[in-house]
């Protein structure tokens, strides 16, 4: 409208912290660059951001990155070598097997399971809490009573009990962690959900005629979206050392896989000599879950003002 | 990450108890409701996922008529409620069955090993309360220095550092090449008979008994594993001081201390801890709590005969009786300390108690 705002080139920084967003389009982006420069500000959530990108790539190109062959090794020649040797930077196993390829088609097990746990229980979170919150009364009383019930649980026995009645595996102990961490996700979405169920927009909608179910998926879901996804992301890491301790105890994947936490279990034996076998999966594991926390806290400050640095 | 969920949890509750008859009754049928929960959803884990229990139990090469007794032993020809009403009314006087691996009655199997758990779990709380509550009063008094920042990032290599992973690399460090701590256990073998604990605490029964070399050989075992757990709710007690700290010192009565000339030692410890002394013993019940469940795998590793170690050795073995008894009890544990938690919150803070 005005002739400032019209001079101003598109996609420019000013054009993107202008404060009279000429189309929803700029609106979107400027908010998205707000939040981008109150983030990358952070340098601890730019490295965590880094890390999770490394994992991906590594993940997505496993095939070409890894040196040898992750399941079968040279038993001959290259049983239990120590780190730095030859061809072999981080060692090898009891079977002969080179270590750094078996984390590196590991990662892709790891993100296998944060995936599958994240589409598994932020879904059945977002779906009980929102309808707790927008129907009130005896179903919410309902739901969150059984949520409290969940949330009251230890997690990591729960989902022990569930893997030894279900049977060890991965896809049972994805399961099972998906099962244990959806409450949160409900808590989360319902406290959202309160703040504008009685909100004007909400009202308007009503009154075009749309039912409760069209209410919930379309204008209130999408609402509790964000500060879902950084709950999503800070739970990460625990649903890596749960899924990792899982794979400890021999109830997550199963052999020949090269999952981070079978692959401590399996070096515990030679933990005292060979030192390496158990070590270097923990790192990996550490750094990922690192990675996921510091990204989580970052995105944290940088969607919610308010909470920073607490 | 649970514990934040279930301050939250006790603070919404809180917060809907108004009148005191109210409350009580509020806070009975919480206790009933969370306690069948668990209970059904054991039930559920136990009886209904399994295809056929009593094949479990048997073998699938059992002959028909044995299956068939298994069957009937179990109740499981009656419908499901009749089962569950049997399950809960066993579950309540202690009778969870026969642990296949030991031939004892579950019960008495974690009445012996939980001792054990506990101790590791309270010497873990008391390090973690030592060490994570100044560190967490560094970090907020000195917000966004090189101190906060390492506080910061100690609590979160604490958040992402697999347990049994670390456990093993300490002692590999401080067993196997320093050789400063005992082996994995609870005592050196050499102890096993000569000590006969009264109550299950070594370090406590030794201590009374006057053994004090006992009393050495059981600190020696507890120190590393009770650090290493300590290690977990130092992480979590400290971020939380810290958030309960910075909360604190925005008030205007800090102000005001600071205008009467206090010395600023004197308004964080006395005044600003204090005030922050309430949530904070929330806090520490809930990692209390934690550590409980944090010593299944921690127990594997240090070989140290409670609860988890109890839980995983019968997991290994398909012990389905012993595996649910003690997720009942961690569980009912669990349950027991969130509601203590909330009323010891209840009756220690002034403002929260119903006018």
């Amino acid at each position: 409208m005005s002739a400032t705002v019209d001079t101003l080139k598109p996609y420019s920084r000013e054009w993107l912290l202008s404060d009279r967003p000429t189309s929803r389009h700029q609106a979107r982006l400027g908010r998205a660059y707000v939040i981008w420069r109150r983030f990358s500000e952070n340098r601890l959530a730019l490295l965590g951001l880094g890390i999770i990108i490394l994992l991906l790539f590594v993940a997505a190109f496993a095939d070409v990155l890894a040196p040898y062959n992750p399941v079968q090794g040279d038993l001959m020649n290259s049983r239990l070598l120590a780190p730095g040797s030859p061809g072999y930077w981080l060692g090898t196993d009891d079977q002969g097997r080179d270590i750094l390829s078996r984390l590196i088609h590991g990662s892709r097990l790891t993100l296998m399971v944060i995936v599958l746990v994240a589409v598994i229980a932020a879904p059945i979170g977002l779906i009980v809490g929102t309808v707790s919150g927008y129907a009130g009364g005896w179903v919410d009383a309902i739901l969150m009573r059984i949520t409290d019930i969940f949330l009251a649980f230890p997690k990591l026995v729960l989902a022990l009990a569930l893997v030894a009645a279900l049977g060890p595996g991965i896809e049972n102990a994805i399961l099972a962690i998906a099962v244990t961490s959806w409450p949160p996700y409900a808590r989360i979405a319902r406290a959202e959900t309160l703040t504008f169920r009685n909100s004007e927009f909400i009202s308007a909608v009503k009154l075009m005629g749309a039912s409760p179910f069209r209410i919930v998926l379309r204008h209130v879901m999408p609402l509790c979206l964000s500060s879902l996804i950084v709950r999503v992301t800070l739970d990460m890491a625990g649903i890596i050392l749960t899924a990792a301790g899982l794979g400890f105890l021999g109830l997550g994947a199963q052999p020949p896989l090269p999952e981070w936490g079978a692959m401590i279990a399996s070096g515990r034996r030679f933990i005292l000599d060979q030192w390496w076998v158990a070590a270097m999966p923990g790192f990996a594991i550490l750094i990922v879950s690192l990675g996921f926390n510091l990204l989580g806290d970052g995105l944290r400050d940088a969607l919610d003002p308010k909470e920073a640095g607490q | 990450m649970t514990l934040t969920d279930t301050t939250a949890v006790t603070r919404r509750n809180r917060r809907r108890a108004s009148s005191s008859g109210k409350a009580i009754f509020r806070f009975l049928v919480t206790v009933v409701t969370t306690f069948l929960g668990l209970l059904a959803v054991t039930f559920f884990i136990g009886r209904v996922i399994p295809i056929d229990p009593a094949l479990a139990i048997v073998g699938d090469r059992a002959p028909a008529h044995v299956v068939e007794r298994v069957r009937e032993q179990l109740g499981l020809n009656l419908p499901l409620y009749q089962q569950f009403y049997f399950y809960v009314r066993d579950a309540l006087t202690g009778n969870f069955g026969t642990s296949v691996l030991t031939t004892n009655p579950v019960m008495d199997d974690i009445r012996r090993v939980f001792p054990a758990t506990m101790e590791l779990a309270t010497i873990g709380t008391i390090f973690g309360s030592l060490i994570g509550i100044p560190l967490g009063v560094l970090a907020a008094v000195k917000r966004g220095s090189i101190a906060d920042q390492i506080v910061r990032v100690v609590g979160l290599i604490g958040y992402s550092v697999p347990i049994f992973w670390l456990g093993l690399l300490s002692l590999v460090l401080f067993y196997a090449k320093l050789r400063w701590v005992a082996y994995p256990g609870r005592l050196d073998i050499v102890y096993e008979f000569t000590f006969t604990p009264i109550t299950g605490f070594f370090l406590f029964d030794s201590a009374i008994l006057g053994q004090w070399d006992v009393f050495w050989d059981a600190f020696r075992h507890i120190i590393l594993p009770g650090a290493l757990l300590g290690y977990f709710s130092l992480a979590y007690i400290s971020r939380m001081t810290r958030s309960f700290m910075l909360n604190e010192l925005q008030q205007e009565y800090i102000v005001a201390a600071r205008a009467k000339g206090l010395s600023e030692t004197r308004i964080i410890w006395f005044h600003a801890l204090r005030n922050a002394a309430v949530p904070l013993i929330t806090v520490i019940a809930l990692s209390y709590a934690g550590l409980l469940e944090g010593s299944v795998l921690t127990e594997t590793i240090f070989s140290w005969p409670g609860l988890g170690l109890y839980i995983t050795n019968s997991l290994q073995n398909a012990d389905m009786n012993a595996v649910l008894g003690g997720t009942i009890i961690v569980g009912s544990v669990f349950i027991a300390i969130n509601l203590l938690s909330d009323l010891l919150y209840r009756t220690l803070d002034p403002r929260t108690r119903s006018r």
